[in-house]
């Protein structure tokens, strides 16, 4: 079974992240790698074919840095990268993003994939939607933000928790799935991984590869515009105490104060 | 004026306080209608009607379900070819932000998820929402309508406005690859009798300060009537249930008063709950970043500090 992993290459959260001029996020002046949650998906691709001749393909639509997060999937010990690069892809929104993915799994898997593995969300939109709409472009069943998963037979099978209930999911392959952070503990690349994959093939495609049209994406056909965005006020820090016995009669005082109790 | 669709939050027919919200947000941008998935329609009319919807739609077909993305997006997709809506309105949570992806596709409407206001703007429906952890207010425009936007509790105030809600049934027949992913299991969850972490006016939540022992925090929780969170690390040690982890990959909270104790304050749990209206913190390390964000902090032993305050609010609610 092949598999295409699905990564999105961000700005690091732990840096000050912000938007562009165009209202776009910055993604050149701000560090960025391989979206955290997606780590997870490339290590249940990797124990997925473990043993077995199957090839894990990691595919990622972005700017020129981009090119990181699949080296830091290849170090994982993906066995090949796609990028999709073009300047037009620039301010695109989650609709146009999924359709490039689109085109992109199919030539990649030479038509129809066998498993589309997937983030629970990128750390930096957070939408958590591309999988389904990948699914639905696809024609695919999906099954996502699983917190286990198990193929076999020709079917998928996991359990997705939600507030009320653990519902235990099953789909037939070929099949559009995404996992949570709860499925598994993804490796660091070692250092044999970290030399093998400088050898690993990357491919680099642009719209014209995927015969995907200027008009459909970018930031000037996206459906959604970000208007304004205004950095919250930073909260002003209140009074600490330090407990020297009455710290839970302080605390208690203050909540009566603020009318909170 | 065009319709907007609202997808009703129901168990069984009872009507969930979100699906109030929705409807009163949805009569400023247009006529609301409600889209009912399930046979309870009866039960749930009086309290749609209450809110202002016109019509209700509803799909009765056991294919059907509030828990699987496809179906549901392929029925509010034929509930939107008949009532060619302005906008479809749906809660934040379970399954619905999938189901507004893949309607998203469907429709070419454009999708905003987690949304705190819906409003009309200039050229299309405008809306809020958080970003980058809450550390930035995003206002952003639909411009391809149907506007497709999943909003979070708490958006509104439920205000009433008397409306007929007649009764639409719409026939829908699910294709066969939006019924090849199934659920083949359902184990409920435990009711802890406790609030709704997202929906509780106050938030007490236990980290690896905790070292295991959630006693005093939630003997401080059910004193306040509050909800429990966790922090990850907590819930990455097995303490306490994912679904009570609050941060980025767990549930956003805004209550009124929120407590951390034993928690750091990394910018993943920041995500989750730095636009609560009062914060306040129980931790032994003076320099945690917890503390940066905190309208009252006490540096101090949370299994010292926590049952004194609690007997302490005790004594003064009696
Ligand atoms: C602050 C902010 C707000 C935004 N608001 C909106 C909005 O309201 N509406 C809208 O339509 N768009 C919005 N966007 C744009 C949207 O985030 C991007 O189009 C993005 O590529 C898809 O959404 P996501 O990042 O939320 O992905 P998610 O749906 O959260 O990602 C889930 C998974 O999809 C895969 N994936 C996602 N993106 C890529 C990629 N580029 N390459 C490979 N795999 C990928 C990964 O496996 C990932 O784990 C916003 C972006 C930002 C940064
Ligand atoms: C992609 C990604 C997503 C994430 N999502 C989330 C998320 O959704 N939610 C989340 O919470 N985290 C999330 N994290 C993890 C986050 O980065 C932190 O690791 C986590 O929040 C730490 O939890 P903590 O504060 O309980 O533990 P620690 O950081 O270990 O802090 C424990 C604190 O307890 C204090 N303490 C110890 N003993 C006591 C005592 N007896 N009394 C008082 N104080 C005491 C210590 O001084 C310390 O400050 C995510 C990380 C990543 C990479």
């Amino acid at each position: 079974m092949n598999i295409v992993v699905c990564v999105k290459y961000v700005p690091d959260a732990q840096a000050d992240r912000t938007f562009n001029e165009d209202n776009t996020t910055d993604r050149s002046n701000v560090d960025g790698l391989l979206s955290e949650l997606d780590e997870y998906a490339v290590e249940a691709a990797l124990k997925l074919v473990e043993g077995s001749e199957d090839e894990v393909t990691v595919l990622t639509v972005g700017p020129d840095g981009a090119a990181d997060a699949i080296k830091k999937a290849l170090q994982m010990g993906a066995h090949k990268g796609v990028h999709v690069l073009d300047d037009a892809i620039h301010g695109s929104d989650a609709p146009a993003t999924s359709l490039v993915l689109a085109e992109a799994v199919k030539k990649a898997s030479g038509g129809t994939p066998e498993l589309v593995l997937m983030g629970l969300a990128s750390t930096d939109g957070t939408m958590s939607v591309v999988p389904a709409m990948l699914s639905e472009r696809l024609g695919l069943p999906q099954v996502t933000q699983l917190s286990t998963l198990e193929v076999a037979d020709g079917v998928v099978k996991g359990r997705r928790d939600s507030d009320t209930a653990s519902d235990s999911f099953e789909a037939p392959l070929p099949a559009v799935v995404s996992v949570t952070d709860q499925i598994n503990e993804p490796r660091y690349p070692s250092f044999k991984g970290i030399m093998a994959a400088k050898k690993k093939p990357v491919e680099t495609w642009s719209l014209a590869d995927l015969g995907v049209d200027a008009g459909q994406v970018g930031l000037d056909n996206a459906a959604t515009k970000v208007t304004s965005f205004t950095a919250r006020p930073p909260r002003e820090q209140g009074e600490i105490v330090t407990d020297e016995g009455d710290g839970g009669t302080k605390l208690a005082e203050f909540l009566a104060k603020a009318k909170l109790i | 004026m065009a319709e907007v669709l609202v997808l009703v939050d129901h168990t069984d027919g009872q009507v969930k306080k979100n699906t109030a919200e929705l409807l009163t947000l949805a009569r400023a941008l247009g006529v609301p209608s409600a889209v009912f998935i399930g046979s309870s329609v009866e039960a749930a009319r009086p309290r749609l009607a209450q809110f202002g919807a016109a019509k209700v739609y509803v799909v009765d077909n056991p294919d059907v379900t509030g828990a699987v993305a496809a179906p549901l997006a392929e029925a509010l997709a034929a509930v939107a070819e008949q009532a060619s809506p302005a906008a479809i309105l749906l809660p934040t949570g379970g399954v619905n932000k999938e189901a507004g992806a893949r309607l998203a596709v469907k429709t070419g409407g454009g999708l905003i998820t987690d949304a705190t206001n819906v409003q009309p703007g200039d050229g299309g429906v405008a809306t809020t929402q958080s970003a980058f952890a809450s550390n930035y207010t995003v206002e952003s425009l639909v411009t391809k309508s149907p506007a497709i936007v999943t909003v979070k509790a708490n958006a509104a105030a439920p205000a009433a406005a008397q409306a007929g809600a007649t009764v639409v049934p719409v026939e829908v027949t699910v294709s066969e690859v939006a019924k090849a992913a199934k659920i083949t299991g359902t184990e409920a969850k435990a009711k802890s009798g406790r609030p709704e972490l997202t929906e509780a006016q106050i938030v007490v939540s236990g980290g690896r300060g905790t070292s295991g022992d959630f006693s005093p925090v939630e003997a401080f929780a059910d004193t306040l009537g509050a909800a429990v969170g966790a922090s990850r690390a907590a819930v990455d040690a097995g303490w306490y249930p994912h679904s009570n982890q609050v941060g980025q990959t767990g549930k956003q909270v805004s209550p009124q008063l929120y407590v951390a104790c034993g928690i750091s304050g990394a910018i993943q749990h920041r995500a989750g709950m730095q636009t609560s209206k009062t914060i306040v913190a129980i931790n032994k390390d003076e320099e945690a970043p917890i503390f940066e964000l905190v309208d009252f902090g006490v540096v101090g032993d949370l299994f010292t500090v926590l049952p004194q305050a609690n007997d302490a609010v005790q004594a003064a609610k009696s």
